[in-house]
């Protein structure tokens, strides 16, 4: 993961709430995109491919590339289809046998 | 179960004025979208993003406003964040809404499916820091997320409304990098009378233009043998320009060269689709109501062809007008009277299109990728594996599904579909109709079984009553 994000906020809101992605504690908007709230606090990559194993982050935004996919509750979901909500335990899919979404 | 007299699937500029139209003539209209609000992509989170944002994205945006507002009306029921996933006997979809299944009967549907990116496969497209011009504008929109130190790659006024839009924001390029040639521009004058009858677009590049210049934000155009070096994120761009090579540094990426109509729904239920030479793209089969070999399925928008975001909004108001009629809501000579006017609009937003079309053609490049370059992002086939195959004696995309699984992955085919079908069509030297791309099955979008255990299943044989 990186610690200097490119991505910024230009009209940042006050509401906060604590998420983790990979057991590291992140301050993320609340109800905002989540794959576009993990691009501002830094996280890169989202995940590894399960053919090669190499990294990849949120590329179309719209819900059709598949891959910002992360893994919420078990399930490999796309990053850029959920919002933020409070307590979000996220993790990268396992990098191999996770295509399946 | 939802029912309706009509099915709009896209709540973007095309479903919303078609919904419009629809419930002012009396209809019911279910619209299901898969975004938290209306607006599309173009108009995407018109209704809350803030005054600073507005300032930043510009009028062709805030008018979406005009769209969202009309689906205030009694007739309409918009269902968010639903996700479609099949279409059956032309009346009944299958989607999700909040993790459960749930079914929609209705005697018309309207695809309003809009546009994908343009698959733009370089070397190095994959890395993480590469994104769509699109993508970088959907943060902006739907969060008011600006992106630092990016190069934009390719070609189309796109990229230069979001250079633009990022030099308001505060937050220049570095770079654009433009694939377009100026022998690209001698070939689009003979389009010029049609450019110049769609002056406000020409105007409207223009003033991008000087705005960019102005700005100091360099260009280079007539870019070639474009590459993204890095390896855990992108950390250059590299091009040549006539024999000059260039290298500029970055970790943001956005590429562009045009948008594509996304045809998923459409085929998924045998809706032919032709060859559009004009716009490099597949688009389907329609009459002029947008009806198409479905007969109770209607297309319209940047689905049914590249036309934009006006154009679209009129061609949905077309549609309505024709399902309305079919419907018994509204007389023939009342159809034809409303959709005179609608045409004559709808031409003069199509008239520059030509010029656009011929000015900034897809990067030639991306068409024909070197071998190692991957085309299938989500099962990592290469453009040397597509040849390969074809050497084999593979001949569509379909076989090449089975040769080396291109177009399986959980994207469906979405951002390899024309490469493969183009690749496969140069190296058999056979047309791309005859290539054909590949057959589009439901689920549309990943379903899980829990989703489908909590679907709420009708009696069956009322449903086919």
């Amino acid at each position: 993961m990186k610690t200097v994000s490119p991505f910024l906020e230009i009209d940042p809101q006050s509401d906060h709430v604590l998420v983790r992605f990979e057991g590291q504690d992140l301050s993320l908007p609340l109800g905002e995109n989540l794959a576009g709230a993990l691009l501002v606090a830094g996280v890169m990559p989202f995940r590894h491919t399960p053919v090669s194993g190499a990294p990849r982050g949120p590329f179309c935004m719209m819900g059709a590339c598949f891959d910002c996919l992360v893994q919420i509750d078990g399930m490999t979901v796309q990053a850029c289809m959920l919002q933020v909500t409070k307590g979000l335990e996220i993790t990268m899919p396992a990098a191999r046998g996770a295509a399946d979404a | 179960m939802h029912n309706a007299d009509l099915i709009v699937i896209g709540a973007g500029p095309a479903g919303m004025s078609a919904a419009r139209r629809a419930a002012a003539l009396g209809l019911s209209v279910l619209i299901l979208d898969e975004q938290p609000a209306a607006g599309g992509q173009i108009y995407r989170n018109v209704d809350r993003a803030s005054a600073a944002r507005n300032d930043i994205l510009g009028k062709d945006y805030t008018h979406g406003r005009t769209l969202t507002e009309g689906l205030h009306h009694e007739n309409i029921t918009h269902l968010m964040g639903a996700v479609v996933w099949q279409i059956e006997d032309g009346t009944r979809v299958a989607f999700t809404q909040n993790g459960k299944g749930a079914l929609a009967v209705g005697q018309r549907i309207l695809l309003a499916t809009g546009a994908l990116e343009r698959p733009m496969p370089l070397p190095g497209w994959t890395l993480p820091g590469v994104m769509t011009a699109g993508a970088a504008q959907i943060l902006l929109k739907q969060s008011g997320i600006a992106c630092q130190g990016a190069v934009l790659v390719g070609s189309g006024p796109l990229l230069y409304l979001i250079a633009t839009q990022m030099v308001r924001a505060g937050v220049p390029p570095l770079a654009l990098v433009e694939t377009q040639t100026t022998g690209d521009l001698t070939k689009s004058m003979r389009h010029l009378g049609g450019a110049l009858r769609g002056w406000p677009y020409l105007v409207k590049g223009l003033r991008m233009l000087w705005d960019l210049r102005r700005a100091g934000i360099p260009r280079y155009v007539g870019a070639k043998a474009i590459a993204i070096e890095g390896d855990q994120n992108a950390q250059a761009v590299t091009f040549k320009i006539g024999k000059s090579a260039h290298r500029i540094a970055c970790d943001t990426v956005l590429l562009h060269h045009g948008v594509v109509p996304n045809t998923q729904a459409a085929r998924s239920i045998d809706i032919p689709h032709l060859w559009d030479g004009a716009q490099n793209c597949f688009v389907p089969e329609y009459d002029a109501w947008g009806r198409s070999a479905v007969a109770t399925v209607f297309i319209a928008g940047d689905g049914a062809g590249i036309g934009g975001a006006k154009a679209a909004a009129l061609a949905g108001e077309i549609a309505a007008l024709e399902i309305a009629h079919g419907l018994e809501k509204l007389s023939e000579p009342a159809r034809d009277d409303t959709a005179r006017n609608l045409r004559k609009h709808l031409a003069a937003e199509r008239a520059a299109r030509p010029f656009i079309d011929a000015a900034y053609p897809p990067y030639a490049g991306a068409i024909a990728p070197p071998d190692d370059t991957i085309i299938c992002r989500c099962e990592e086939v290469t453009a040397g594996d597509i040849r390969r195959f074809a050497g084999l004696g593979c001949l569509g995309p379909n076989q090449a599904k089975a040769f080396g699984r291109s177009g399986m992955g959980p994207c469906q085919g979405r951002y390899c579909g024309l490469s493969v079908s183009q690749i496969l069509a140069a190296s058999n030297e056979i047309s791309l109709d005859d290539t054909g791309y590949f057959r589009i099955r439901p689920p549309l979008k990943p379903v899980t079984l829990g989703e489908l255990a909590a679907m709420d299943v009708p009696d069956m044989n009322e449903v086919q009553n």
